[in-house]
């Protein structure tokens, strides 16, 4: 009102120049007003990895791979009601050699722009593929490489065409190529040369060069989803602006700007949701989750392609070589009573996938809780009240996916001892046991235990089911750590890595998961769901059956 | 003194290598994959033996030691293995953050610390006494990380004061000392000056009580000297122990603390330790420790010289 006065009291063409002032503040703040910002608290402790395949497990990807990045495959996360099938991205079709089953072809969407301008081809994805495959090249990083590789175990190299045309390689026939493309994303070659050319010339060796040049690349990255990123601060913010030029129609982001905060303490993220500091937080803390939704935030979950089992171990002198034993402590968990522990935020588990999902398979074995049918199996198996069978489990007292491993396995304990089992526990840090996981039930860091606690997704056939149950993945080759498999689980295995035709290999894989659920190599307890709380001001929120979830198609009153 | 000076800082040399092999040793003694941020559980022998070849953790732990500390000496702490940033550039970053909210807090807990102190301990055995005690005791016993979430329950999830997380609207990068930014210093830098408060009044107290009692204040009051000459010469008296306290404590809240900068996501060195350490990332762990660790060598470093300064009879000794 002060600065009104003064503006009359002077001469007209100040009063003029003044009023124009004004009015440029009184407008500006209601454009930036316009402007729709969506702030997300992430539980991880750090900005997950910007160069093109992040760290931080599939959180990565869903705050800075999915919305920075595309990949030749994605999941369709429109739906809440199924689970995510693949569909096309930068690919608009592929197959398989008729003659060569280690050879696809991927067809191109043409028109597609990174970022910085530049033509997502052929040429792209062969560097993309040799950013972690081959050692030679210039922009190879091994940085990357534990985090794609693994994701795509028989990709060994890729091959242009023609400009919309790539050849990929694999190290054998294996049909589920495509699905693990969906975790190789696209950076621009151009943009990475760009950085490269910008290393000081005092850093002369080729690989410190290429070290720098991804470093520069992370914190000013280009690829070509339907975010860029505007703004880098490590460790603390990310803000990505929309790219209003995006290719998919539909996914073209009606909210401007999103605003990408690391929070790892589940208090302080409720905290800051409830003070307005943020409007999305990831895993609110399940105390505060009344006062949430009193306060007018809503709570979305679904059940996530995520098992929290034990893991049993097959290996000499374990309880659980006996079937029975197995089943009856899956018939054993009283589910309903753990998810009312958790205020409901657990799916309980029928198998590694729910009944409806392609690779369901219809198993025989039905593991509802049923004490009665668990007391006679374990009878049968010669274990009474009186003569319990002793289990030692190795769980963990956090971990990333691992909900709330202390209280979880306490009530299962609880819950199995109706059913003759005498269950110690042996609790060690997350990473050893994480680490534990790799070397297996016959290593002393095993200490004893005959079953391991980790939790895993289940998004796709090898992380779901191959890596458990194979004898091809024994330790040290992957993650069968109970030493679980035979010559007929393996031939189920290999039929589906040769079954090409979408539905002939979820036919496969379901045959694969009915024979895993009626075998019981683990102990299913429940699946996660994915809990976040969000402002009632976003709108189309689609919370999908699985790991992520899309915000470019997300609204912002 | 600059005897003193050269004695010092020639003591500082081997503690500052101590310091890192004691850091090299217990990050690499601790169970765990130095690799597991970027090697996930599934990824193949093969893979893992080229990984752990590429960052250099196949060669034998002297030779991991000498190179670390080799490249360190010229101040290349390494590059973090979850970021891929260099440690350097990160611990600084955290260092320059934490440095912020320790140098308030402390000055928050001296200033409190330092008053309540001075009056419980010329106030002996009266109430104000106790009451300063009360205070003192409690900055000492309560967890602080308990009374961070009670701060922010309460002034941020409820009466919606102060932002109860972050450092700044925008960042601490584009820090200012303006009320836009350091309203979110406020909660973080009360909850972290009760511990250097209580510490700090309690010692305070011990020794004004124990200077009353010296023959030099009754040789003062007899030259009838008032209440305020005895208390300047008290305060001079105090000054050196409990600069040295306040140092100690600097010290102490420099290393950050890694529950209250959690709770408060304050991205300071306590936050970055608790990222290192969740990601086995040990190149930036170790790194964080060893700046730490010799900023409170440092810190101990300048103390000493400082109560020389104020007492020239430490420099003699």
């Amino acid at each position: 009102m002060n600065a009104i006065a003064l503006n009359r009291s002077l001469s007209s063409l100040r009063f003029t120049a003044g009023a124009a002032l004004l009015a440029a503040a009184v407008v500006a703040p209601s454009v930036h007003a316009q402007e729709k910002v969506l702030r997300i608290a992430m539980t991880a402790a750090d900005i997950p990895r910007t160069l093109g395949q992040p760290d931080q497990g599939f959180e990565g990807n869903r705050f800075t791979g999915i919305p920075i990045y595309d990949s030749l495959t994605q999941w369709d996360l429109s739906k809440e009601d199924s689970a995510s099938p693949l569909i096309p991205a930068l690919a608009v079709s592929w197959a398989v050699d008729a003659a060569d089953k280690t050879k696809w072809v991927f067809k191109l969407r043409p028109g597609v722009k990174f970022h910085d301008g530049s033509a997502v081809n052929a040429e792209a994805v062969v560097w993309n593929v040799n950013k972690v495959l081959d050692k030679d090249a210039l922009h190879f990083d091994p940085s990357q490489v534990g985090v794609t590789t693994s994701r795509m175990p028989t990709l060994r190299s890729a091959r242009k065409i023609d400009d919309l045309t790539v050849e990929l390689t694999t190290s054998e026939p294996d049909s589920f190529l495509p699905i693990n493309l969906a975790n190789l994303f696209m950076a621009s070659p151009a943009h990475w040369d760009s950085k490269f050319k910008a290393v000081p010339a005092s850093v002369t060796v080729p690989a410190d060069r290429s070290k720098a040049a991804w470093t520069a690349f992370a914190a000013d990255p280009a690829g070509s989803g339907p975010f860029r990123v505007t703004r880098f601060v490590a460790r603390e913010r990310l803000e990505l602006a929309a790219n209003k030029t995006y290719w998919d129609a539909k996914r073209v982001p009606k909210i401007d700007k999103v605003v990408l905060l690391p929070m790892p303490e589940a208090n302080a993220r409720t905290a800051a949701l409830l003070g307005g500091q943020v409007d999305w937080i990831e895993a609110p803390a399940p105390d505060a989750m009344p006062q949430i939704k009193q306060r007018g935030y809503k709570i979305y979950s679904n059940a996530q392609p995520h098992v929290w089992p034990w893991q049993l171990s097959f290996v000499e002198g374990s309880p659980w070589l006996d079937k029975r034993v197995r089943q009856a402590a899956n018939q054993c968990v009283d589910r309903a009573g753990l998810s009312q522990l958790l205020g409901g935020m657990m799916a309980e588990p029928k198998g590694t996938v729910p009944p409806g999902h392609p690779w369901w398979g219809n198993p025989k074995f039905d593991m509802s809780y049923n004490v009665k049918s668990a007391q006679a199996l374990m009878t049968q198996a010669g274990f009474s009240a009186a003569k319990p069978v002793k289990v030692k489990v190795q769980i963990s007292a956090s971990g990333s996916g691992q909900m709330q491993p202390l209280p979880m396995n306490e009530f299962m304990q609880q819950s199995l001892k109706q059913c003759f089992f005498d269950v110690q526990f042996d609790v060690i840090e997350w990473n050893t046991l994480f680490t534990n996981w790799r070397k297996g039930a016959k290593d002393p860091s095993a200490n004893g235990a005959n079953a391991t606690n980790v939790s895993f997704a289940a998004m796709d056939p090898f992380f779901a089911m191959v890596r458990f149950v194979s004898t091809k993945t024994f330790p040290p080759v992957s993650n069968n750590w109970g030493y679980y498999g035979n010559a007929e689980v393996d031939k189920l295995v290999a039929d589906a890595r040769t079954s090409f035709e979408e539905k002939s290999r979820d036919a496969a894989l379901a045959k694969l998961h009915a024979y895993i659920v009626e075998d019981a190599p683990f102990v299913w307890v429940a699946h996660d769901v994915g809990p976040r709380a969000i402002s009632a001001k976003v709108k189309n929120v689609v919370q999908p059956k699985s790991w992520f979830i899309d915000i470019a198609t997300m609204t912002m009153d | 003194m600059l005897r003193y000076l050269l004695r010092r800082t020639l003591y500082a040399l081997p503690i500052m290598l101590g310091v890192a092999f004691v850091c090299f040793l217990l990050v690499h003694l601790a169970p765990g994959d130095p690799l597991v941020s970027i090697l996930p559980p599934d990824a193949s022998a093969d893979l893992q033996a080229q990984l752990r070849e590429l960052y250099g953790f196949n060669r034998s732990l002297p030779e991991q030691f000498a190179l670390w500390v080799w490249r360190a000496a010229q101040g290349d702490l390494g590059v973090s293995i979850a970021s891929n940033r260099p440690v350097a550039t990160e611990v600084m970053t955290a260092v320059g953050n934490t440095l912020r909210l320790a140098v308030v807090a402390t000055f928050i807990g001296f200033l409190l610390g330092s008053l309540f102190g001075f009056v419980a301990g010329y106030f002996r055995n009266s109430w104000v006494d106790r009451l300063a005690s009360v205070f003192a005791v409690m900055g000492v016993s309560v967890p602080h990380y308990w009374l961070g979430m009670v701060m922010v329950i309460v002034f941020s999830s409820q009466l919606g004061w102060l932002p109860g997380t972050g450092a700044g609207p925008t960042g601490s990068g584009d820090w200012s000392w303006d009320w836009a930014h350091l309203q979110f210093l406020v909660l973080p830098a009360l909850t972290m000056s009760v511990i250097p408060m209580g510490i700090i009044a309690r010692t305070v107290r011990a020794l004004v009580a124990d200077i009353l009692d010296q023959e030099f204040i009754v040789g003062l009051r007899a030259t009838g000297l008032t209440h305020a000459g005895i208390f300047r010469h008290m305060l001079k008296n105090a000054a050196p122990t409990a600069l040295a306290v306040m140092g100690l404590q600097l010290g102490y809240l420099l290393g950050g603390s890694i529950l209250i900068e959690t709770v408060f996501s304050w991205p300071g060195t306590g936050f970055l330790l608790n990222s290192a350490i969740f990601q086995r990332d040990l190149p930036l762990l170790q790194g964080t420790i060893l700046v730490l660790a010799l900023f409170f060598v440092l810190l101990n470093f300048l103390v000493d010289i400082l109560q020389s300064l104020l007492d020239p009879r430490i420099a003699r000794t």
